[in-house]
């Protein structure tokens, strides 16, 4: 059984999800790689963000 | 066979769409495949594998339709995760048959890859989407 923290699958979360994005929503390769890559930002940045608000939040 | 030229440099076989749709849920990246995009099919196939695998190796609990009970949001829940599950096709299929009933235990593993498992579908939902919309020609 594998054991992963809440942050490696979070990690693992946004490059499966932010692969398919890029692949499915865009028209060339240039822009699929481009969205791809904000999405995988646009989740860390929230997984970072939400994280210290609630290390800021239950101290 | 006829084939179709996609504007993009590739030419793409006509295929019917509501087949490639039905290929494209058996099998995550089979309808991109007959539609010859060889490279996106892989990448779908690969994302869907590892998104249902980790699922299945953290021992994430499968929803069962008929275990909607409870309120309406617990049905809702339910439902709807059992939706995402099915949408894996032949990889929930598989493991249905062969018996992968890990209990609904409180446990954060089981929680995460319970999700995983239903990523997995959602995943080749929106493959299939991808799909319909390339065998219609609405996009390349």
């Amino acid at each position: 059984m594998w054991n992963l923290d809440h942050f490696e699958v979070s990690v693992l979360f946004a490059i499966l999800a932010s692969a398919v994005l890029g692949l499915v929503t865009k028209r060339t390769d240039r822009e699929r790689i481009r969205y791809g890559l904000y999405c995988f930002g646009c989740f860390m940045a929230a997984l970072f963000c939400i994280g210290w608000f609630m290390k800021l939040l239950h101290g | 066979m006829p084939a179709i030229s996609t504007g993009a440099g590739t030419r793409a076989p006509i295929r019917s769409p509501f087949l490639t749709v039905a290929a494209a849920w058996l099998v995550p990246g089979l309808g991109h495949f007959l539609l010859g995009r060889k490279v996106r099919a892989a990448i779908l196939f690969v994302a869907v594998l590892v998104a249902f695998i980790t699922g299945v190796m953290m021992h994430g609990p499968l929803f069962q339709p008929d275990g909607a009970q409870g309120d309406v949001l617990s049905r809702i829940i339910q439902i709807g995760g059992f939706i995402g599950d099915l949408s894996s096709g032949l990889m929930y299929l598989l493991a249905v048959w062969s018996g992968y009933a890990p209990p609904d235990q409180a446990s954060h593993n089981a929680d995460y890859g319970s999700k995983f498992i239903v990523l997995a579908g959602l995943l080749n939902l929106l493959a299939m989407v991808d799909a319909y919309e390339i065998a219609t020609r609405q996009k390349e």
